[in-house]
């Protein structure tokens, strides 16, 4: 299992309700039912990634999370996940509304664009930073929006949102002293976890 | 039928009949003393008999799900692209059943067959029956077959909605549950297309109050002109317009009403052939099902409370051009499945064919079929072991 999501399984009380949103291939879900005995459903878009969650016996819902999620009710979920996916969808402050809406709390990770080497790439090169982490062409990134650690922690506060939580870990998911101490210079991947 | 039979086919399959004597008391008030239930079977049912599939058919279709009557049939069961070995419902792993339901005209007892304490047809004296009429029958079919837990019960449409009736009447008799394009409750639309259709039957001077045969006669325009009219809210618009856009039949108009665009010569043809195979008040009863179906109503409309009572994990499919089941409507059901905390999974097929898409062979949609029954079957196989 990716580290980061190592690092949120640590911070996931056994069998509570979970949304995780983007799922992918279902490989956290999979994770948090086997050994946290969770209640969970995912929602994903890509055909492949749905049919090996089906394949997985894991509960996935086909649904395109930019057209909305009002079929869920509010605070019908003790957890609302996203991992690497924030980053991809036209209004990610909303969105956040609206997992803290459905989820009693929350937990989000993404790539850090403040990282250095993205800072030095741009500042040297003068062309967007292209990595085995973000490993795409701005024409055709799946990642429509780009922020930093310190953004989300900016936004987070704007909207009176409770950071429970954060952590920040290095391109191979380790988090060190000086990662934590310099967070939005440091870390590639941040992780959050949030709640009202 | 093809000349040589493909290797992921059923093959010659022979239709069998099921006698039961024991009183169905209907919805309706009234009781069957005795009846029968046509039905077949493909593949094998294991030493425990833990892996046996129903599938529930829709409004127009019967017993013959997969395969070949005789070597002479031009077309195979209702859904063969779906059930046979190797197949998304593979009968090398799994036993399973296909049965025409009770009101039907595929050999089950129903308006064309004798009501045994007149020695009459029933025709129009048959009762209506509904869709938990239906499960009731099929459990009892279970019950003869020897199989008390279904590995997964299977329909689309009018067979969806037996399934999800299933899945809350008998939560300990079936592991899985498919539903393919259907819905909780049908729309008020739904239920207006439906009463055209009944009324254009009823008011065709061949109807006879529903004693047609009785008077030697059939109400062929009625019940073709209920068959057109399904047929267009099947397809899609986009189907439809793809098809036959605006093809004529002569070089130019010829300002009458004989055939001018293609697609009313296939209108007519959709309903003519259908008159020769199917019955008019089996139609009849076949939509009154389809309008009272409202599983909610026994909890003032919440189906996450009806739903609480499900027992088994359930896969939902729509497709995108599905007006008559829409979407939307399964993802009542899947809504409601997640608030009751029910484990579910629901793929939304991007599919040309309308309603119809349910009956073809659409590679995602039967990878998705295919996958989940895969895990199924091998939960079945651990299970033994």
């Amino acid at each position: 299992m990716r580290s980061d999501l190592e690092m949120i399984d640590e911070w996931i009380q056994p069998s509570i309700r979970v949304l995780d949103l983007a799922c992918g291939p279902g490989e956290l879900l999979h994770h948090l039912i086997e050994n946290k005995q969770v209640n969970g459903y995912g929602l994903e878009i890509r055909p492949e990634d749905l049919n090996t969650c089906i394949e997985k016996g894991i509960s996935v819902l086909e649904q395109n999370i930019d057209e909305g999620l009002q079929n869920f009710e509010d605070q019908s979920f003790d957890l609302v996940l996203m991992t690497h996916a924030l980053q991809q969808f036209r209004r990610p402050d909303l969105l956040i509304d609206e997992m803290l809406r459905i989820g009693k709390e929350c937990i989000i990770t993404f790539p850090n664009f403040g990282h250095w080497r993205s800072r030095l790439h741009l500042a040297l090169k003068g062309r967007m930073p292209v990595s085995d982490f973000l490993p795409y062409n701005w024409y055709d990134t799946p990642n429509i929006h780009f922020f930093t650690f310190q953004d989300f922690e900016r936004l987070c506060r704007e909207k009176d949102i409770k950071i429970l939580r954060w952590a920040a870990v290095d391109g191979h998911l380790k988090d060190h002293w000086w990662i934590r101490s310099m967070p939005n210079l440091f870390s590639e991947t941040a992780i959050f976890h949030i709640s009202r | 039928m093809p000349d040589v039979i493909p290797a992921d086919s059923v093959g010659i399959v022979t239709p069998q009949i099921a006698q039961f004597d024991t009183p169905l008391a209907l919805c309706c008030g009234q009781t069957l003393s005795s009846y029968q239930l046509t039905y077949e079977t493909y593949g094998t049912l294991n030493q425990n008999a833990s892996n046996a599939i129903l599938i529930c058919h829709a409004l127009s279709g019967d017993h013959h799900a997969a395969g070949y009557h005789a070597v002479t049939d031009t077309k195979p069961g209702w859904w063969d692209s779906a059930i046979g070995p190797g197949k998304a419902i593979d009968t090398t792993r799994f036993f399973v059943v296909a049965l025409n339901n009770l009101g039907g005209c595929g050999g089950s007892t129903g308006p064309t067959t004798i009501n045994p304490e007149t020695g009459q047809r029933w025709e129009a004296s048959f009762p209506i029956v509904t869709v938990e009429d239906w499960v009731q029958s099929q459990v009892r079919l279970a019950d003869l077959l020897g199989i008390k837990t279904f590995a997964a019960i299977v329909g689309g449409s009018l067979g969806g909605m037996q399934v999800l009736e299933w899945s809350i009447r008998f939560p300990d008799r079936l592991k899985a549950a498919v539903i393919v394009a259907s819905a909780p409750k049908l729309s008020t639309q739904n239920i207006a297309f439906n009463e055209v259709a009944r009324q254009s039957i009823r008011r065709d001077p061949d109807f006879f109050d529903g004693n047609y045969l009785d008077n030697k006669s059939v109400p062929t325009n009625g019940l073709g002109l209920a068959r057109m009219l399904g047929h267009i809210t099947y397809l899609s618009d986009d189907a439809m317009g793809a098809k036959f856009g605006r093809q004529m039949r002569h070089d130019s108009y010829q300002y009458n009403y004989g055939i001018e665009f293609e697609v009313e010569s296939y209108l007519r043809y959709q309903g003519e052939a259908f008159t020769k195979r199917f019955d008019a008040n089996t139609y009849m009863l076949m939509t009154k099902a389809l309008d009272y179906f409202d599983p909610a109503a026994q909890a003032d409309g919440d189906l996450a409370a009806v739903l609480s009572k499900a027992q088994c994990e359930f896969l939902l499919v729509s497709f995108t051009t599905d007006w008559r089941f829409a979407p939307e409507r399964s993802e009542e059901i899947v809504n409601a499945l997640i608030k009751a905390g029910k484990p579910v999974s629901y793929a939304k097929i991007e599919a040309e064919e309308g309603h119809d898409a349910f009956l073809f062979p659409i590679p995602r949609y039967m990878a998705v079929l295919s996958t989940f029954l895969t895990r199924v079957a091998n939960r079945l196989t651990t299970e033994a072991n």
